[in-house]
């Protein structure tokens, strides 16, 4: 039976000598969805964000990301998702085009398909002019879409934001959540880590992580019932102090 | 494989695209070279003497006039009496002073020895020597030249030859081992500092999370810096043969082959820097500190190993750049072949293989 759930995590958890990272987590998220992962500085995002990607193995517990176990088919795992973080915006000394031409080459697309999807990232963010510019000299914002869309490329089912909009403008991070939307009508999967709580109110469902434990998952507007707030913020501060 | 060379570009960009390492990838090789081989020289060349004659005869004439056309020396000052000399050194310009005794002609004649006194300045007591050994060597011959009608019954004569480098020009010395730390400079530090910038922007992370396999990351970061590697040795050797006229009398195959086992050497610990060091900073740090000294202060590059203490001596066998500097100075001087330096060869290859495990078995666990 194939089921549309493109992320399945069950009882993951991760411990690092005495201490538990990630504590039993479980949840799904379905395709298309756009996930907001959610949970103070500490508490285990990163981690979790990191078995899932398959750069660390989990402690115990099990996960399929795109139908593939994080145990045994990372490199699987690795051609099917993109990834973009907040530290990380491209490379600075390479040119827009270079950067893409250099992302698309390592997720093994073809020179025509590298040219055309260059042609078509350039169009779409209408970097016309500073195309052959590098892109330390672009602004914070510039970078950060672009990255996403070099994240792209290569047509992941599931796309991994860490903080995507951390230090942006408010207008920026409009028009990157506009990105985020289309990307998911097109049936990617959007899994997003952020602390911005109006972004989190942008989220199909939303969980918030305490200590390594899934404390809350539904969507937005259930989890203010539940929690009896007006806003997401109220939320996670009625949960991040217990 | 098109990933691989896609990769090898972009790393080109960042080198091509950074004025830091391009002076230190191109510049450093030529201006270390060029400063070894002519300004830092153990030898002498047209030093000032000063010359005391007390008995202003012939003879004395002949030998001021031999010293004086030599090359090594040139007579700046004659002086007329003993208290004249503490002064003259203490200007500094004057590194010898010769002092010949009065009627040296006549007691030559007669007693058939006479005396000429060497002074020098031994403040650097390296050129004092030097300048003690060629003033005595130029008397000595003047004296064969002299003696050569009379046949004296019995004289041992030693005739040194030194082998190798018959000019004894530190030259010969200086390019082994700057050939060393250039290779070591390349392929070690650059390709530290180049691994831990990655870590620093965060994009080591997202390499990590493509299908790229880590090996394949690291083995793309370090091939561009073996072929730079190998542009310099050539660059090295041609300078050393063409400027400096420094022979290679062993097969120029196996010296490019030994170079390209040491640059992998080198490659290998700085992958391992890289994987203790977090920063381009720290990295830096560590090759220079760890591998730049002891390389120039442990290998024999300068100090000869068969005279430091015991403890040194043991500590030098763990430094790569001794092996490489023996295997070189025996291709390039002595013209040996394998059979010569197989041992050398075989310490490298083992050193580079135990990096290589070490870094594996720290990458790894730097990934749980």
């Amino acid at each position: 039976m194939k089921n549309d759930n493109v992320i399945q995590v069950k009882n993951l958890t991760k411990k690092f000598g005495d201490f538990t990272a990630v504590d039993s987590i479980s949840f799904e998220v379905k395709k298309g969805e756009i996930f907001g992962f959610l949970g103070a500085n500490g508490a285990g995002k990163t981690t979790a964000m990191k078995m899932l990607i398959g750069i660390s193995k989990p402690t115990s517990g099990s996960a399929q990301i795109a139908d593939f176990d994080v145990y045994t088919h990372t490199e699987d795992i690795k051609k099917n998702i993109g990834y973009m973080s907040q530290k990380f915006a491209l490379y600075d000394d390479l040119t827009v085009r270079e950067n893409s031409t250099f992302f698309g080459g390592i997720y093994g697309l073809s020179r025509a398909q590298i040219k055309e999807k260059t042609m078509q990232l350039i169009e779409e963010l209408n970097l016309q002019a500073v195309a052959n510019e590098l892109v330390g000299s672009l602004p914070l914002g510039w970078k950060q879409k672009i990255a996403f869309s070099v994240a792209l490329l290569h047509n992941p089912k599931i796309i991994f934001l860490d903080e995507p909009t951390g230090g942006v403008d408010p207008i920026t991070r409009r028009q990157f959540w506009e990105m985020i939307y289309k990307t998911a009508n097109n049936g990617t999967t959007i899994f997003v880590t952020t602390h911005y709580m109006d972004e989190a109110e942008y989220c199909d469902r939303v969980s918030i992580m305490v200590n390594g434990k899934i404390e809350a998952l539904d969507t937005p507007k259930k989890l203010k019932e539940q929690f009896k707030a007006t806003d997401m913020n109220e939320v996670f501060l009625k949960l991040a102090r217990g | 494989m098109k990933r691989f060379i896609g990769f090898i570009t972009k790393e080109f960009y960042h080198i091509f695209r950074d004025k830091r390492s391009l002076f230190i990838l191109f510049g450093m090789p030529i201006a270390q070279i060029l400063l070894f081989g002519f300004a830092i020289t153990n030898e002498i060349n047209n030093v000032d003497i000063a010359i005391l004659d007390k008995s202003k005869d012939a003879t004395t004439q002949e030998i001021i006039n031999k010293i004086a056309a030599s090359k090594y020396f040139s007579v700046k000052q004659l002086i007329e009496n003993e208290s004249a000399i503490e002064s003259i050194f203490k200007k500094g310009k004057v590194k010898a002073v010769l002092v010949f005794e009065n009627n040296f002609s006549k007691k030559l004649t007669k007693e058939n020895t006479a005396t000429i006194q060497i002074i020098t300045d031994a403040t650097d007591p390296n050129t004092a020597n030097t300048i003690s050994n060629y003033t005595s060597s130029i008397v000595q011959n003047y004296q064969q030249a002299i003696n050569k009608n009379i046949k004296i019954a019995y004289q041992i004569v030693p005739e040194t030859r030194m082998v190798y480098n018959p000019e004894l020009k530190s030259v010969f010395m200086f390019v082994p081992g700057v050939m060393t730390i250039i290779l070591m400079l390349v392929s070690a530090m650059m390709t530290s500092i180049s691994i831990t910038r990655e870590k620093e922007l965060g994009t080591m992370e997202i390499l990590l999370v493509s299908p790229l396999k880590p090996f394949q990351v690291i083995i793309g970061k370090v091939v561009p810096y073996i072929f730079l590697a190998v542009i310099n040795a050539i660059v090295i050797v041609l300078l050393s043969i063409f400027i400096f006229k420094m022979p290679v009398q062993g097969s120029l195959f196996l010296l490019a082959m030994e170079s390209i086992l040491f640059i992998i050497t080198s490659l290998s610990l700085g992958i391992l820097i890289s994987t203790i060091a977090a920063t381009q900073q720290t990295a830096m740090m560590i090759s220079l500190m760890g591998l730049m000294l002891p390389v120039i202060l442990l290998s024999g590059f300068i100090f000869p190993i068969a005279s430091m203490p015991a403890p040194l001596q043991v500590i030098s066998h763990i430094i790569p750049a001794k092996w490489f500097i023996i295997i070189i100075k025996g291709i390039m001087l002595k013209g040996v072949g394998i059979a010569f330096i197989w041992k050398e060869t075989l310490i490298l290859v083992a050193m580079t293989l135990f990096f290589m495990v070490l870094s594996v078995k720290k990458y790894k666990i730097r990934l749980e």
